[in-house]
């Protein structure tokens, strides 16, 4: 009988060498003639481990960390192919790793158990059941379930989901629309990508569901250029779906259509944010359009449309599957449902940590991420990507949650987290966070546009001591002037980065104690 | 693979914008799509296409320009035999990205946006690879690779200097 090996194939696994232990691994299996089935799954999530090989047993399966393709003829050598989990990278039972263990996989419950490209796979393992279920009931029926989840926007501006699409259900308009979005810009995020490669049937069930509850009949996933493994994963399971009649003109035999289309972006930031996003798919530049009108309201096209994050559209399936309770028990005051926690930078144990709501920032730190990666002691976290707040120890104990966030004035966003040690120089990340507007705004409103330029040379001023008072009083006027007169997040927000390192870290900055009540 | 060659050049560009002709009739929607095709064959996107574009697509020549022109994705210049793109953003300077970027700026004698001395690479910033838990990151060519010291980064480098050379 052949054992059943499994290598994944996601790009975080591919670059650290992935392909090279596949290779290897099928090499060594027919050297010494030993029968294997090698299956490329997903990821766990557990990035700080890839690439990580399990091999199936009848108690479950065994986990190798960090294989190198230097590592495979040992590998065998200590029978890891019969079970044995006598070697030194060997993890024993993968579900028994506390990393993954303690965790509350919902939207990734799939991830990195199944082949991403077997609809036969994801069938197996819960898939289209919500699906069915929707088919089931009328749009305002699945409005409600999605309304009463609790639901909330995933991508970072947390607007509850149902709310959303009832002004498209309600909307008047020939042609709805489901856009998805999945340019995932931020540093520190990578949920959306392990979503689209390691289980993209679950967003496709997701936005399909979103078509019926809306009469919405055509969707776009619009995902950035910089994932190639995402979007061919996606185009590949968009195929498998309409040839097994879950996509296309009569969808699970309800009678309604929905086709669905995978439009590529080209390597501009500020086409995450939802109406540049919509102009790109429109063939124009990304430049950011005015509101209202809502996109709800007149969208892509013009028409009334749905735009959502990937992992809101890919939490939809499990939510009509279980019942919108079940997802609702989940989390902390109007936080509802898990956040998948990104832990990333220089932390010891990066990767994906989906949790219910109210978990410590320092329990994710420690308990989870184990600290540091350098070992030295964490100076700042951002949360949220590059356009949340900077953190500093005193606010660790903060619960994850959108309102707990929003009164220390910082953003919960994604969940995406980007540790710094003490190395860091908090003046020159300010700096880059002003640098990084500078390159990326659209251009369309003036504060973001020229307020970003003006924001590095001020920092500039500020870190050489040039009048370093004075400049400190421009900084702060000119983040209120982005804050308050930009016309998206871009602009808007950059000034969390910038002012929560100037206020927590004001030493960075060549400040002392007491310079600060002066500025 | 790439041709540089006009004529060539813009036989492909005809048979691209036919693909993309529903009913013969060209969508602005098409536009990214037919670009990204286009560089995708070329390599870039030549600049004398923008007239052709511009009659396909009933735009003006100045739109066509300032779409191409606003997507940091797409070259209007033949690109380097081998392009290294290194992450810029906050997870990779968490884990010694500016010192990667030093390394490589060193190694390949050129600054970003800049070309080495040979021609034969390019070096480009990029704002995250999705790597973010095993930072940094950087891009040889199509190939993503995390966790990249200077030592790896000349490992790599080396590698895709003897597969150009053999093919």
């Amino acid at each position: 009988m052949s054992v059943r090996i499994y290598v994944p194939a996601d790009s975080a696994a591919l670059a650290l060498g992935a392909d090279d232990v596949a290779g290897a691994i099928a090499r060594e299996a027919a050297r010494r003639g030993v029968a294997i089935e090698l299956v490329r799954n997903g990821t766990r999530g557990l990035l700080y481990l890839e690439p990580l090989v399990e091999v199936d047993t009848p108690d479950g399966r065994i986990g190798f960390g960090n294989v190198d393709e230097g590592d495979v003829a040992a590998l065998f050598n200590a029978g890891f192919h019969q079970g044995a989990s006598t070697h030194r990278l060997a993890l024993g039972l993968v579900e028994r790793i506390p990393y993954l263990a303690r965790q509350t996989r919902l939207t990734f419950a799939r991830c990195g158990i199944t082949d991403p490209l077997s609809l036969d796979d994801y069938v197996a393992h819960g898939g289209y059941r919500g699906l069915h279920q929707a088919v089931a009931m009328t749009g305002a029926d699945i409005v409600a379930a999605v309304t009463a989840s609790g639901l909330r926007g995933r991508g970072g501006a947390a607007f509850p989901t149902g709310i959303k699409w009832n002004t498209v259900l309600r909307a008047p308009g020939h042609q709805k629309y489901i856009v998805c979005n999945a340019d995932e810009g931020d540093s520190g995020t990578f949920a959306d990508r392990i979503v689209m490669e390691s289980d993209p049937f679950v967003l496709i069930e997701g936005m399909t569901i979103a078509g019926l509850a809306v009469g919405a009949t055509r969707g776009f996933i619009y995902v950035r250029s910089e994932y190639p493994h995402a979007i061919a994963a996606l185009n590949h399971a968009i195929q498998a779906a309409t040839r097994a009649g879950l996509l296309g003109p009569n969808v699970a035999g309800s009678g309604r259509a929905f086709e669905l289309e995978v439009r590529k972006g080209a390597g501009a930031y500020i086409c995450g944010e939802e109406t540049a996003l919509l102009e790109s798919i429109e063939g124009k530049r990304g430049v950011v359009r005015a509101k209202p009108p809502l996109p709800a309201l007149a969208g892509l096209f013009g028409q009334p449309t749905v735009i959502n994050n990937v992992l809101s559209l890919a939490s939809v399936p499990i939510i009509l599957d279980q019942g919108a309770q079940y997802y609702q028990d989940f989390g902390m005051g109007r936080s509802r449902g898990t956040l998948p926690v990104q832990l990333a930078g220089n932390i010891k144990h990066g990767g994906l940590i989906e949790l219910a709501f109210g978990a410590t920032l320092r329990e994710i730190l420690y308990d989870y991420g184990g600290g540091s990666a350098s070992g030295r002691p964490i100076k700042a976290v951002q949360v949220g990507g590059p356009l949340g707040a900077y953190l500093p120890e005193s606010q660790w104990d903060t619960p994850l949650d959108y309102e707990a966030f929003a009164s220390l004035w910082a953003v919960l966003g994604h969940g995406g987290i980007v540790v710094h040690d003490d190395s860091a120089d908090m003046a020159h990340l300010a700096r880059y966070a002003m640098e990084f507007c500078a390159v990326e705004s659209c251009g369309k409103c003036t504060p973001c546009r020229i307020g970003s330029t003006r924001g590095v040379e001020v920092i500039d001023k500020i870190r050489a001591g040039d009048e370093r008072p004075k400049q400190v009083i421009l900084l702060r006027s000119l983040c209120d002037t982005m804050l308050n007169g930009s016309l998206c997040a871009m602009g808007g927000m950059t000034p969390y980065p910038v002012l929560s390192a100037l206020n927590h870290f004001p030493q960075d900055f060549g400040q002392v104690a007491g310079d600060e009540l002066a500025a | 693979m790439q041709s540089h060659d006009t004529t060539d050049a813009a036989r492909v560009i005809g048979e691209i914008l036919g693909l993309h002709a529903q009913h013969g009739v060209l969508g602005q929607d098409a536009l990214l799509p037919v670009l990204h095709a286009i560089q995708d064959r070329l390599g870039f996107i030549p600049p004398d296409a923008v007239e052709g574009l511009a009659q396909a697509f009933n735009l003006s020549r100045a739109e066509v320009h300032g779409v191409i022109t606003f997507y940091h994705f797409f070259k209007t210049t033949p690109p380097a035999r081998c392009t290294v793109q290194v992450c810029r953003a906050e997870a990779c300077q968490s884990m010694g990205g500016d010192a990667l970027l030093s390394h490589a700026r060193q190694a390949l004698g050129c600054e970003l946006h800049g070309h080495s001395a040979d021609g034969g690479f390019a070096l480009e910033p990029v704002y995250c690879l999705g790597q973010c838990a095993t930072a940094p990151a950087i891009m040889i060519n199509d190939a993503v690779h995390a966790r990249v010291t200077p030592a790896r980064f000349d490992t790599l480098l080396a590698k895709v200097a003897t597969t150009k050379e053999a093919a």
